[in-house]
């Protein structure tokens, strides 16, 4: 843990060299094209401005972006629950201090951390959350909120943010101070050469540094992202939670009160989304839930990370390679909320018995059910999904595991490919389609998983546990 | 000084500096571990102190679930006079078996979550079991960082140099979740 922690100093350290490289040059030519000789003044100011910013937000920034979302403390006898899981998870993490807690009054779903160190952060949700999400579900994300505080990432938003600011600043003051001078700083530039090649330079600066500065920012905002997700399974040894979790606050998760600065800082993206990869703060929110469902056996940071590969099929390393090389293997836990499927059909239900008002809602409901009977009488099997979703399966089906296409989750079908006889044996003619040109893991009808290598060009792997051939169709086949 | 001795100097020079690196690192994750074991410590006694009072109230509901209480209050007073880690590990678990079959029991009864009252309870009870087993969670993390350490080549050496102890787990009993017997007197 501690290893991981100095691994992200590190890298937040590059990440602020590159950063001040990029405002040192933008310093130097906006002042060399206005002063003469001026490359060293505008070097100093640049930096003045920054540590001012800096400053500011060393002393006063987790007020500050508390102030800014509107948000007010709340103490114990409000909500003993909420205080409750923070200091569970303060427990877990072995953080020295507790974050204070506020509650963004906000019928939508979110949540976001800050402060310089672990001991003077602050954790905020919003109301519609702790309506909305059981127990387990608000542990997830205030685990995921104290990982970003443990693995000091509220740390580096924090100073990067500053950083930023005040690369756009310079540079957006440059340009507009252009706009309204233009012409009477021509006769200037032109005495000293043909060419104003300092403008051009300056110019080039004043566009390019903050976009550069801002893409290399996000591209670690969303890096800290997984890495928090990795960090609250690992605290939490549930992430059906979570990932629950995620996917009631992926519906909601727009903030009012949240702008371009503060947005890093939520679980989710509060601002609308812009559909271009760079520009996000976050990762896809479907992405993550998948990596979530798909961590069956373990919540180890190895887990994690294979887990990341497989959904996104990428070979990235998502956590740093020194917190991975441990032998530790940690198992999922059980659920505290007692029985999520059953509460799930509780809520089905709940329209039919109490709101006898809304007509439309039972009689859907209540054709649902009709149909549902039917299914059953002619052999349907019926699988409740950990997301919540209802799968209604025909006995013509064939495959022994079902992917849902709402969580990514792989389930087996209990009963199949052991109807003719009760023990695994090799019923031959099974295909599997490969998908991409990685790792990929297939499951057998006797349920045995067999890993496919990428540079495995056989057409047909035979299954250890039982003998049965898999053909195997290459992507590139069809 | 001939070539040969700088080497040996040299050499003598780095295993000095990873003898003191590597019980630097040794005493540090034994404050770690100790600093753990010392919250696990706070929470089980704040826990003693709570059960009393907990399943005094929560008489009042549970009529027909004397025996469960009573388990709980007799395992909690043998966890209090037990001393030394191990020993204490041992009660704990059986105090914890208690406490678990005590929540299965609160499942049965849906009514009872509908009372405020009871839910504030309930929710005391259970941040209660939430909370040491994050402790222990992070107890053990420290123990098997330790151990690792202690094990390993070469810092096993130094480990049995200055009489490094393995650290016993902390292991929680498997979540009993079978449900307790009923008695109806």
């Amino acid at each position: 843990m501690w290893e991981l922690i100095a691994i992200n100093q590190r890298r937040s350290i590059y990440l602020f060299l590159v950063m001040g490289v990029i405002l040192i040059l933008l310093g130097y030519f906006i002042g060399a094209y206005l002063i003469e000789d001026g490359g060293v003044c505008g070097i100093v100011i640049a930096l003045l401005i920054w540590l001012a910013l800096s400053a500011v937000s060393y002393y006063s920034s987790d007020s500050l972006f508390i102030n800014l979302s509107g948000a007010y403390e709340v103490p114990r006898e409000l909500h003993p629950q909420l205080h409750n899981v923070v200091e569970e998870m303060v427990i877990a993490a072995q953080l020295k201090v507790k974050p204070r807690i506020y509650i963004i009054d906000d019928p939508n779903l979110n949540a976001f951390a800050t402060g310089i160190t672990p001991e003077k952060s602050a954790v905020a949700v919003t109301s519609g959350l702790l309506a909305q999400l059981n127990r387990d579900e608000l542990q997830g994300v205030i685990a995921h909120e104290i990982s970003h505080i443990y693995n000091r990432d509220t740390q580096f938003l924090t100073f990067a943010s500053m950083m930023l600011g005040s690369i756009q600043l310079i540079s957006e003051g440059f340009l507009r101070g252009l706009r309204f001078s233009g012409g009477s700083r021509r006769s200037r530039s032109s005495k000293s050469s043909g060419v104003p090649v300092l403008l051009i330079i300056a110019l080039i600066f004043a566009i390019l540094g903050p976009i550069l500065a801002r893409i290399l920012y996000f591209a670690i905002s969303r890096k800290r992202e997984y890495l928090a997700d990795a960090s609250a399974v690992r605290l939490t040894r549930y992430p059906a939670g979570l990932a629950s979790a995620l996917e009631k606050i992926s519906k909601h998760s727009q903030i009012a009160s949240a702008n371009k600065v503060s947005a890093p800082m939520y679980i989710v993206n509060p601002l609308a989304d812009t559909s271009l990869n760079l520009w996000n703060t976050h990762p896809p929110i479907t992405e993550r839930i998948k990596i979530l469902r798909s961590l069956h056996h373990g919540v180890d940071f190895r887990s994690y990370q294979y887990a990341y590969q497989r959904v996104l099929r990428s070979r990235q390393q998502i956590i740093p390679k020194v917190a991975l090389n441990r032998y530790e293997s940690i198992s999922v836990r059980e659920s505290t909320v007692p029985d999520v499927a059953s509460e799930d059909i509780k809520n089905e239900n709940v329209p039919v018995s109490e709101n006898t008002g809304s007509d439309l809602i039972s009689e859907v409901i209540a054709e649902k059910e009709v149909t549902d009977l039917l299914r059953a009488v002619s052999n349907f099997i019926f699988l409740n999904c950990s997301c919540g979703i209802r799968y209604k399966i025909p006995p013509e089906y064939k495959n022994s595991s079902i992917w849902c296409p709402r969580c990514g989750e792989i389930k087996t079908i209990p009963g199949a490919g052991k109807t003719e006889t009760s023990k695994p044996v090799a019923t031959g003619g099974q295909v599997y389609q490969r998908t991409g040109k990685g790792w990929e893991s297939i499951e057998c009808a006797c349920g045995r998983i067999i890993q496919l290598s990428p540079i495995c060009t056989a057409d047909s792997i035979q299954c250890p546990e039982c003998g049965d051939d898999i053909k195997i169709v290459s992507k590139s086949d069809n | 000084m001939s070539i040969v001795g700088y080497i040996f100097l040299g050499v003598l020079g780095v295993v000095i500096w990873y003898f003191i690196f590597a019980y630097n690192n040794l005493v540090k994750l034994r404050n770690v571990l100790k600093n753990a074991w010392s919250q696990v410590d706070v929470l089980l006694v704040q826990r003693y102190d709570a059960i009393p009072n907990l399943v005094e109230n929560l008489k009042g509901y549970l009529k027909h679930e004397k025996e469960v209480l009573e388990n709980v209050t007799r395992y909690r007073s043998r966890a209090l006079e037990a001393t030394g880690i191990p020993e204490k590990i041992e009660a704990e678990k059986r105090l914890e078996t208690a406490l678990n079959q005590l929540n299965v029991v609160i499942e049965r009864y849906p009514e009872l979550k509908a009372n405020e009252n009871f839910l504030v309870l309930h929710e005391d009870l259970l941040s209660f079991e939430n909370k040491i087993a994050y402790a222990r969670q992070a107890y053990n993390d420290a123990a098997y960082f330790l151990n690792n350490k202690i094990e390993q080549f070469p810092s096993n050496i130094i480990a049995g140099i200055f009489n490094f102890n393995r650290a016993t787990y902390f292991e929680a009993e498997e979540h009993k979740r079978e449900v307790p017997k009923v008695s109806f007197s």
